[in-house]
């Protein structure tokens, strides 16, 4: 068998090599192209150079955008993960009845589109928000950051607790046996052999939490919708924004080089803090 | 299943090749089927003599069955295939921009105006002396530059103050009160001191802030100011305005926010639902909306509503009409080939002559089209506009010129932010200073 697989593993990774093609490597050396171009229909286009990258980067919305997203990213990040290992551990304990009713409850939050939470929790924080006589989303920001933030724990918790449940439950138990007869007490056994042992989940975890915060789209425009003037508007939304809703012959461009920016941005922050906790991982 | 389920005479070899292929042929016609489009028809063409075909990318969401219908109807009888798709509302430009760039681009698209314009010209054929130019009743419905016919406004709709004519009654008021911005406070201020007693919540819907609302006040209460200043300095399209008639628009968001069914404070999460449930229900009295909005209030019955010029406390009011105008502009794609082209005329033409083309656009769409054939439109608000109009001067669609999305979203953020307690400063910056900086910015660079 292996044989003839090795003669035709071509034909299989064909399906997947195709798909991968025309559906991120064309599409993506399409659009640095166009990056570099003005134009209103792609098939049509007029190549301007560096302009749209100088435009971009000159814009202060865009840097607003950055710093905005940049906050809330670190915010969900350490939230989420805490959250998620927290109840994680709480769910893995065998004491504890019914833990996979709780597991798909927790989990279930996850399963609804963004559009539709973002609409639902505005309709929930600006019925409290209005009981408490304070400015409704629309012309609140700080709201607006901790709506965002409080709707995407509530989404995405459920989610990296399941992994990071999967990955509890193959620590061996031998370690956390042999701990108990050394005497470590519970916190001692979380910080000296369950953190450890988890290390790749953890990589795996942060690794989703910060490019989901970052690529963050649908549940900022339901939520906020940049509201009030752009000041919560992340990233995504914002190039969305230059590309759609100006008008005049320069701003697709300019928002091609704005996703092609993000872009870079995004894979270098993952880069790094790959990079950083895949140093911590220890060998089983 | 597994190689078991196959002709033993099949060798391994085989049965991975064919996997592979089985795969790699899955594969492939994912990546061709994606289909975007909300809705669409295609009818095949029965006569060999055509040669052109037209695809329309219709911007009315209400109306697409309608065109779904007239399409199939024109291919019955000229065998000329017609496309009709229809964007989701609030996505004609995002579905514009990707059809454009495909090799079927549209050959007949839509703009709203010379803002919309902007980004289309170079793709629009021009339209003078066609035979759907010659038919126009008002050329003044044209998108021109220079002697080019860009685009052809296909529909008239009219926008004022649709009010409940039993609860006006009821209040001790008829239309003929209301000639004037003075007047007419002075019976919404009425209405809303004796609210309890009238049975109502308030003299004015809620003037809902919410982006699905939030036109009704950026776009069109802004085009009363606009106008009378415009037709002062004699403009059609300014790089920067002065903000004259600001303070009429004051008084008048004045007017709509306190003589109200809600609090000012939460009028940033009211939606246009809100407003015409509160319409509809008896609510308010006075809904400041347009013709389109008839659908949804027709359960009060065709004479329970009339519709009122909208008063700003302009010298010489008395005489303004109802705002009449169109954000519904037909274009032709000129890169389209020469059939393509002449098969879209011809379908235009036939649309806006023929029998079934007339009466779907009047009846069955309620449209009142500017059009030599056209039938009067069943709509009943259009009927009291015309009534109107015809002893008054209407008002002009001004507000299409102001530039762009971005300049109405924080024109939107100023008036909400006003409303909650906010000042009116943030609204003049809005209103005026960002009209030359937006115009500046989607000037062609």
């Amino acid at each position: 068998m292996s044989k003839v697989l090795k003669k035709w593993w071509p034909l299989f990774v064909l399906p997947t090599a195709l798909s991968f093609v025309f559906g991120f490597v064309i599409p993506f050396v399409q659009g640095t192209y166009l990056s570099f171009c003005q134009f209103k229909v792609i098939s049509d286009t007029t190549f301007v150079g560096l302009r749209n990258y100088v435009d971009a980067l000159s814009d202060s919305q865009f840097m607003s955008s950055f710093g905005f997203t940049a906050l809330f990213a670190v915010t969900v990040t350490v939230l989420v993960n805490v959250f998620a290992l927290a109840i994680a551990l709480a769910l893995t304990r065998n004491r504890l009845r019914g833990t996979n009713a709780y597991r798909t409850v927790f989990f279930m939050p996850n399963l609804i589109g963004g559009i539709v939470l973002g609409y639902i929790w505005q309709i929930l924080i600006n019925c409290v928000l209005s009981n408490v006589g304070a400015d409704l989303l629309a012309l609140n920001t700080v709201a607006g950051y901790w709506g965002l933030v409080l709707l995407t724990l509530w989404q995405q918790v459920g989610y990296m607790m399941i992994i990071y449940i999967a990955g509890l439950q193959s620590i061996p138990t031998d370690y956390i046996e042999a701990a108990k007869v050394d005497g470590a007490n519970a916190w001692k056994t979380l910080w000296k052999v369950k953190i450890p042992n988890l290390m790749p989940t953890i990589t795996i975890c942060l690794f989703l939490t910060i490019t989901n915060a970052f690529k963050l789209f649908d549940q900022n425009l339901a939520l906020t919708g940049g509201d009030p003037n752009h000041s919560t508007e992340m990233l995504a939304l914002n190039i969305y924004n230059t590309f759609y809703s100006r008008v005049g012959a320069k701003w697709m461009g300019i928002g091609q080089a704005k996703a092609v920016i993000f872009c870079i941005l995004v894979v270098a922050i993952s880069l790094i803090q790959l990079r950083a906790t895949k140093s911590k991982e220890v060998q089983q | 299943m597994g190689a078991n389920g196959l002709n033993q005479s099949m060798s391994r070899k085989q049965f991975v090749m064919l996997g592979g292929a089985v795969l790699a042929g899955l594969g492939l016609s994912a990546c061709g089927g994606s289909g975007s489009s909300t809705s669409s028809s295609t009818t095949s063409s029965t006569t060999a003599a055509a040669t052109g075909t037209v695809y329309y990318l219709n911007f009315k969401p209400e109306a697409d069955e309608q065109w779904q219908a007239l399409a199939k109807t024109y291919t019955d009888q000229t065998g000329v295939e017609v496309k009709v798709v229809t964007a989701a509302s609030g996505t004609y430009e995002e579905k514009l921009k990707s059809e454009m760039s495909k090799s079927s681009a549209p050959t007949l698209f839509q703009v709203s105006g010379y803002v919309g314009l902007e980004n289309w010209k170079e793709y629009c054929a021009d339209l003078s002396g066609t035979d759907i130019y010659n038919q126009l009743t008002d050329t003044n419905l044209v998108l021109k530059e220079d002697s080019k016919v860009d685009a052809i406004g296909y529909v008239e709709e009219y926008f004022g103050i649709i009010y409940n004519k039993t609860l006006l009654t009821k209040a001790g008021y008829s239309e003929s009160d209301i000639t004037s911005f003075a007047t007419l406070k002075k019976v919404c201020d009425d209405i809303q001191a004796r609210k309890d007693e009238l049975g109502v919540k308030g003299a004015f819907t809620s003037a809902g802030m919410d982006s699905s609302s939030s036109w009704r006040y950026t776009n069109h209460l802004a085009d009363i100011p606009l106008y009378y200043e415009f037709k002062e300095d004699n403009v059609t399209n300014p790089d920067s305005i002065k903000g004259t008639y600001l303070p009429n628009y004051k008084d008048i968001f004045d007017l709509y926010i306190t003589d109200s069914t809600c609090d000012k404070a939460s009028l940033s999460a009211k939606t246009a639902d809100d407003a015409t449930s509160e319409f509809v229900n008896g609510e308010a009295v006075f809904y400041q909306n347009g013709t389109w909005a008839y659908d949804d209030i027709k359960a009060l019955g065709d004479d329970t509503f009339g519709l009122l010029p909208i008063y700003i406390g302009v010298t010489g009011e008395e005489k303004q009409g109802i705002c009449a105008g169109t954000e519904n502009y037909w274009c032709v794609n000129t890169e389209a080939s020469e059939d393509d082209q002449k098969a879209t005329l011809d379908f235009m033409n036939w649309v806006v002559t023929s029998d079934e083309g007339t009466k779907s656009l009047a009846d069955d769409m309620g449209f009142n089209c500017p059009f030599k054939s056209a039938k009067a439109a069943s709509n009943p608000l259009v009927k009291i506009a015309n009534t109107v109009n015809s002893s008054k001067t209407p008002v002009s669609w001004a507000f299409s010129v102001q530039p762009g999305d971005e300049y109405r979203k924080t024109l939107a953020n100023a008036l909400t932010a006003y409303a909650a307690g906010g000042t009116w400063d943030d609204v003049k910056v809005a209103f005026v200073d960002d009209w030359a900086t937006e115009k500046a910015a989607s000037a062609s660079a």
